[in-house]
């Protein structure tokens, strides 16, 4: 086994530390990603379990287990499955392996060194609820990806783990793959289903377009993260009690988390859910090691590119929902992104802003307007042709995307109390808030910053434009 | 009006044979015909149509949604240098800079031997490795500028067999053997629970 600590060499950026490794039990492997390496270390045997007992018996299990979605939006597992409408079939799986959120770095990791693992995960939530078909979505610019999971997928049709009658039993179900051709928003559940369809992949409205009632082919379809079930094969050989003694209560078990930027060493860990706080992470010893060159912490970005920005006063929030959301943002995708004293914070606010705003679908005026248009202003701030006026007009562009009082952090120095997470929009998904959530968490967390930018420059070429209603 | 080789074709019809519709096939097959030529053409689109049961338009409707599929010749060596924020952090416009300044040409052009085209991109899900750049989507991770330099003189060299020109991307492809494929599942054609489902049930009660 690898010393605690240490980055493994053939698993880019993943670094092994003590907590309990759940999904990342093989990486010490070199050869994690063959059928060999899966079998001798209790591969498959989650299925085994899984098929000794009832489709309601494992589902059971998996809504014991609490296991909440690890792509973003933190559902819980086995309670999404149970939206499938009674009496309508097929119900199609697919599985979100999209990974493009600014920062998140775990599920590319996880469909290289273990894609049997993931595969066997979809094979255990086919069996629980009755999906008649899988189709494995991996980002179109994993071309690595794309080949472990094929050469997974040959091995394991070979071995007689997918399709017809498997292990000899009742179940039947073929896992396609198939691949995406660069474009973030396809991450997006509805968008991933157009996608499959062959469509552009431009996000539906929900409701009705709740993919667990009507998805693929209008069709019952649920659509679960790689991560999310590459848990699975651990809770069914080790039990929904054993994985609830991990974390706490509303957070059981470990997650994987990717922590990037100003920091001593970067890495992807596999973290203890619920309990481990950003510090920890940060400046934990078998983790992060603190910032580089002993620096202060400035901010950072708790839960990828979307997520309102937090600062030192939050560094002992824990990975729990339920104490991040009320402190103004979210978990997200596990993606951590820490700026050090020296960050110019307008400019790293735009390397994001500028992100959403070219990944935009165009569906909704306000984002794709909205978010050309907070890059456009955004670009002359941090090139110093701005003006004061236009850090207001970051303001106001940005209410059109999102009304009303926007996230953000507390921070007692300025004065600012958290403004809590979820917030309104006027756009079907989550790219247009997106494009202002960096801008307004850098706006008013570091507004001297944008101020010395604009300094000296006049108002010119402003015409008030009045709207009588 | 045949584009695919006929190797490509049997494939195409592999592919198209996994959908339930086979319009699902779309993207499966624009890298296919991207494999085939390095980029997508006309022809490529059109048969693409016939082959999925739609028009060319159709295709290029989806086509043209997708930043990877290229609708002009590119270089042999399409080179992604990420610019998002963990990149950023550490030196990504620096690393662009430098690129544009070894390859003579800027972000987005391509060398007049047709060899490298330059992109700045997005988040590469390789955050922790930053700056990070892919080229025809293989990672490489904390590329300083002389790292850069000597990537450049490796894939230069004619010998260079390590990356796969642009278009190929897996080079290991999913196959699923008829004894043991169940099929695609169509949505008008079955409308009763998979077996193992109705079986328990039965036992249950
Ligand atoms: C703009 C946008 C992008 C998203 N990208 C991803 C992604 O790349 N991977 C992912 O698993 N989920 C992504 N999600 C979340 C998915 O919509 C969905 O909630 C998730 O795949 C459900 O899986 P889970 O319940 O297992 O987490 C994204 C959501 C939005 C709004
Ligand atoms: S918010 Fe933006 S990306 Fe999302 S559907 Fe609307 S236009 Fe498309
Ligand atoms: S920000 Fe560059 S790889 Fe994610």
């Amino acid at each position: 086994m690898t010393e605690l600590g240490i980055p493994i060499p053939h698993a880019p950026g993943f670094i092994a530390n003590k907590t309990p490794r759940i999904v990342t039990s093989r990486f010490d492997y070199e050869d994690s990603f063959t059928i060999e390496r899966y079998e001798e270390t209790g591969g498959y045997q989650g299925l085994r379990t899984a098929l000794s007992k009832t489709p309601e018996a494992v589902h059971g299990e998996v809504r014991d287990a609490s296991l909440l979605g690890r792509g973003g939006a933190g559902f819980p597992a086995g309670v999404k499955w149970g939206f499938c409408p009674p009496g309508v079939w097929p119900r199609y799986l697919v599985v979100n392996g999209d990974e493009s959120e600014p920062g998140t770095y775990k599920d590319r990791l996880l469909m290289e060194l273990d894609p049997h693992q993931l595969i066997e995960g979809c094979l255990i939530a086919c069996y629980a609820i009755g999906l008649s078909q899988c189709f494995l979505y991996v980002r179109g610019e994993m071309a690595v990806a794309q080949e472990r999971i094929a050469q997974a997928l040959n091995e394991a049709y070979a071995a007689g783990y997918i399709g017809k009658n498997i292990l000899g039993t009742e179940l039947s179900v073929d896992i396609v793959l198939h691949w995406g051709a660069g474009a973030y928003v396809v991450g997006e559940e509805t968008a991933l289903i157009e996608s499959l369809e062959g469509n552009r992949g431009m996000p539906r409205l929900k409701p009705p377009y709740f993919p667990a009632s009507i998805g693929l082919y209008g069709q019952p379809t649920i659509v679960n993260n790689v991560e999310t079930l590459s848990n699975l094969p651990w809770i069914l050989s080790n039990g929904s009690e054993a994985f609830k003694a991990i974390g706490t209560e509303t957070s059981p078990g470990t997650r994987m988390v990717a922590v990037s930027g100003h920091v001593k060493r970067p890495g992807v860990y596999e973290i203890v859910n619920g309990t481990t706080t950003f510090r920890d992470l940060i400046y934990g010893e078998t983790m992060c090691g603190g910032i580089r060159n002993d620096a202060a912490l400035k901010a950072f970005v708790p839960g990828g590119g979307s997520a309102p920005w937090f600062t030192a006063d939050q560094l002992d929030l824990p990975f729990e929902a339920s104490q991040v959301g009320p402190e103004g943002s979210m978990l997200g995708s596990g993606a951590i992104m820490v700026m050090d004293e020296t960050t110019d914070i307008p400019a790293a606010a735009l390397t994001l802003t500028k992100f959403y705003a070219h990944e935009s679908c165009g569906k909704c005026v306000p984002c794709r307007e909205g978010g050309t248009w907070l890059e456009q202003i955004m670009r002359r701030v941090v090139n110093g042709s701005g003006t004061k006026r236009d850090l207001d007009l970051l303001i106001e562009v940005g209410e059109t995307i999102c009304p009303g009082d926007f996230p953000h952090a507390s921070n007692k120095e300025k004065g600012l109390s958290a403004v809590p997470f979820p917030y309104k929009m006027t756009t079907i998904c989550f790219v247009g808030p997106s494009a202002f959530a960096p801008v307004h968490s850098a706006l008013t967390l570091f507004r001297e910053e944008f101020e010395a930018k604009v300094a000296g420059n006049s108002d010119r070429n402003y015409v008030e434009v009045t709207i009588n209603a | 009006m045949t584009f695919f080789t006929e190797e490509n074709l049997e494939l195409a019809h592999e592919i198209i044979g996994r959908y339930p519709k086979q319009r699902s096939a779309m993207i499966p097959l624009l890298h296919l015909a991207q494999e085939q030529s390095g980029w997508v053409t006309e022809e490529a689109m059109k048969q693409i149509g016939v082959l999925v049961g739609t028009s060319s338009a159709e295709v290029l409707g989806t086509c043209s949604f997708y930043e990877m599929f290229k609708r002009h010749e590119v270089g042999k060596y399409v080179v992604n240098i990420c610019t998002t924020m963990s990149c950023a952090l550490l030196g990504a416009e620096e690393l662009l800079e430098h690129a544009e300044t070894r390859l003579g040409i800027k972000a987005g052009s391509t060398t007049s031997d047709g060899l490298f085209t330059l992109e700045g991109a997005e988040c590469q899900a390789a955050c922790t490795e930053a700056p990070c750049l892919q080229v025809n989507y293989r990672h490489q991770y904390r590329v300083t500028p002389s790292d850069f330099d000597q990537l450049i003189d490796e894939l230069a060299d004619p010998n260079n067999e390590e990356t796969p020109r642009h278009g190929v991307l897996a080079q290991i492809r999913q196959h699923i053997p008829v004894e043991r494929s169940v099929g695609a599942v169509h949505p008008d054609l079955v409308n009763v629970p998979p077996v193992w489902i109705e079986e328990k049930k039965e036992a249950n009660s």
